[in-house]
């Protein structure tokens, strides 16, 4: 693990089922929508678990659980020590401040009706006792400069910032309450190119200058490498592959996460040249009725018949410095870069 | 990757103040600016009426609408005749054109018109605004929750609102207005009647935007922050939801003083020797070719009421958006 000691969050075997139900008086369960489906990882103080998968692969399902936003179907997510999925009331509340989110779209997460002041200082708001009502205005000021806004702009309205100070404006407010843990379901992909690299930066800085530990949600495969310390690629509701950047980008070792690398774009088109080009078929699964065994086995190359039989569990396996979640693991570099 | 941009002082001028991704411009200083000079935090309602007090429509809608208000509560600042002494009235001059003294001339009775019209204010405002502001907070209220619980109670509240939907609302007022006859004040009766057919439409309307605002991410951002369901409903879906509703409640108002004009002709609304302007304009429907200003003058009366709320609602309306300042 990148950083010893005690975990400030711990999940695990995390579930959330999404009923499907039919009939609109007598409603019958008919199946159920498998978003996240047995998840389990420590995340340490100071560091960065980037986690990456497709669309609909359950990434911001995964996320509002651990916010609390979902309750789980089953499994638990314990900050320090406790259990926010069973938290409630006051309890609840209280733990709220030590889990804060930075949203994707900063066009719709930040209300247009409320000044940038209201905004940032909601947070003191709902939760009095953390700063005494003469202190909020000031607070929030010192918020804006952590982020790199004026603080004399405290009475704007957000449709007068752009869209990267946007951003800052909702990484301040969940910095407002001192969180130890921050969830960024995809904090960058609504922005330009140019703003991403600001925003992650700025991240970067107050991972630094605060000991935040970052959940960091993407698809965008270049981002999570630059910040993260693990990496964990989801399919399915599932975690297949879970270790360092390093040993992901450079070594993975399950199929899905060597196919998802070499679709990444290189820009040296010498790089280009010596990359490989694995072209998965098909499309993923239903959710509501995944394949037995292993998940991926329908579009992988190097399914046998145990894949259909046995789930392979997430572990290290040999010839792997890292958890994958493969029958045939097998570390293999597929970007060859640098 | 470039650096972080450094936090930025607050003493800097305003172009080394801005951020570097500050490609797009934003607005000149504009909003708070009144906020900054007092020292005092902004927020929607102080900027909105900061805004407000700046708009010819909402100025010149308040001077007609205080003007209608006085005239309501003190007519008689407005007209020394006295329209319910009976020796104000003279059948010989029923329907005579203006003259010195009766501005406006004289209704099917002889009656001073213009001081008619003054007295009648009081009941048709009064009916108008309190029907407005009951079905606005009673549908509103009810939107809101519903359109935020949704589940079983928008179920349950929607199943209701249909049903008085399927009312006719001349003919449910009528109903109301007939069981409860000579129990209460007429006018009051007129109110409640109105006001059970009316809110369902401001319902319908609230609850729809109310569903429209909880689906964007600022409100699952202020449950992640521990936000309660009265924080949500009030502080982040009512500013989102109010503008169709002002919208729907200003045009509500003229119907609602039509409506009692319905009523008062079908015998159950406000009577003789009340007045009102619903019941002058009933009363001047039949001689209308032969003389058409007293059904002409009660008519403007009330067109230039409704126009005075519509104009505010508008204002009001516009104001409580920041992207309209």
């Amino acid at each position: 693990m990148a950083n010893g000691g005690e975990p400030v969050l711990e999940v695990r075997d995390l579930v959330k089922h999404f009923p499907l139900n039919q009939g609109i008086v007598f409603k019958k369960q008919i199946g159920s929508i498998k978003a996240v489906d047995g998840v389990s990882f420590d995340l340490h103080r100071g560091e960065t678990l980037g986690i990456v998968g497709e669309s609909g692969c359950g990434k911001s399902t995964l996320a509002k659980v651990l916010m609390a936003l979902e309750r789980p179907t089953s499994g638990s997510v314990k900050i320090g020590g406790r259990d926010i999925g069973q938290a409630r009331g006051g309890e609840l509340k209280r733990m709220r401040r030590n889990i804060q989110m930075v949203m994707q779209d900063p066009y719709t997460s930040l209300n247009p009706r409320m000044t940038v002041g209201d905004i940032i200082g909601e947070p003191y708001e709902i939760h009095t006792e953390v700063a005494p009502k003469g202190d909020r205005r000031k607070k929030v000021q010192e918020l804006l400069e952590v982020v790199g806004l004026n603080p004399d702009h405290i009475n704007r309205y957000p449709h007068q910032f752009s869209g990267g100070q946007r951003q800052r404006i909702g990484i301040a407010r969940g910095l407002a309450l001192q969180p130890e843990i921050i969830v960024c379901d995809e904090p960058v992909s609504a922005l330009d190119v140019s703003i991403q690299a600001q925003v992650i930066n700025l991240l970067e800085r107050l991972q630094n200058e605060f000991g935040l530990a970052y959940i960091f949600i993407a698809h965008d495969l270049s981002v999570v490498r630059h910040i993260s310390d693990r990496v964990g690629v989801m399919y399915l509701g599932k975690f297949v592959e879970l270790g360092k950047d390093a040993e992901i980008y450079d070594r993975p070792a399950h199929p899905y996460t060597q196919a998802l690398l070499s679709a990444v774009p290189v820009p040296d088109p010498e790089g280009r040249e010596r990359r490989e080009r694995i072209i998965l078929q098909g499309d993923p699964p239903s959710p509501a009725n995944p394949p037995s065994g292993c998940r991926f086995r329908t579009r992988c190359w190097k399914a046998q018949e145990i894949c259909a039989q046995e789930e392979p569990l997430l572990q290290i396996r040999p010839g792997t410095g890292h958890l994958s979640a493969c029958h045939f693991a097998e570390t293999h570099d597929v970007v060859h870069a640098g | 990757m470039s650096n972080p941009t450094p936090p930025v002082g607050p003493g800097l001028p305003e172009t080394q103040t801005m951020v570097s991704d500050t490609v797009t411009a934003p607005a000149p200083e504009r909003q708070g600016r009144h906020a900054k000079k007092s020292g005092k935090p902004a927020s929607l309602w102080t900027d909105a009426w900061y805004d407000l007090r700046r708009r010819p429509t909402f100025i010149i809608s308040m001077i007609i609408i205080v003007v209608l208000l006085v005239m309501s509560i003190w007519p008689s600042l407005f007209t020394s005749i006295d329209p319910f002494n009976a020796r104000s009235c003279d059948l010989a001059t029923a329907r005579q054109g203006p003259s010195a003294g009766h501005v406006f001339g004289r209704d099917n009775l002889g009656c001073d018109l213009y001081a008619r019209t003054v007295y009648g204010a009081r009941n048709s405002i009064v009916i108008g605004v309190l029907t407005t502001v009951l079905t606005t907070v009673i549908g509103g209220l009810l939107g809101i929750i519903a359109g935020y619980r949704s589940g079983i109670v928008d179920t349950v509240a929607s199943r209701i609102t249909e049903i008085f939907f399927a009312i006719p609302s001349i003919l449910g007022a009528l109903l109301i207005a007939a069981t409860f006859r000579g129990q209460y004040n007429s006018i009051l009766l007129v109110i409640i009647a109105l006001s059970v057919l009316g809110w369902p439409m401001v319902y319908r309307i609230m609850r729809a935007a109310v569903i429209t605002a909880k689906s964007q991410d600022f409100v699952v951002a202020a449950k992640a922050l521990g936000a309660g369901s009265g924080r949500i409903m009030f502080r982040h879906l009512l500013p989102n939801s109010l503008a169709s509703v002002i919208v729907v409640g200003t045009i509500n108002l003229g119907n609602f003083i039509a409506a009692e004009a319905a009523l008062s002709f079908l015998g159950v609304g406000v009577q003789s020797p009340d007045i009102s302007w619903g019941l002058m304009i009933a009363d001047a429907r039949n001689r209308f070719l032969e003389a058409p200003l007293p059904l002409v003058i009660p008519a403007v009366f009330l067109s230039i009421t409704v126009l005075a709320f519509i104009m505010l609602g508008d204002a009001v309306r516009d104001a409580l958006d920041p992207k309209l300042r």
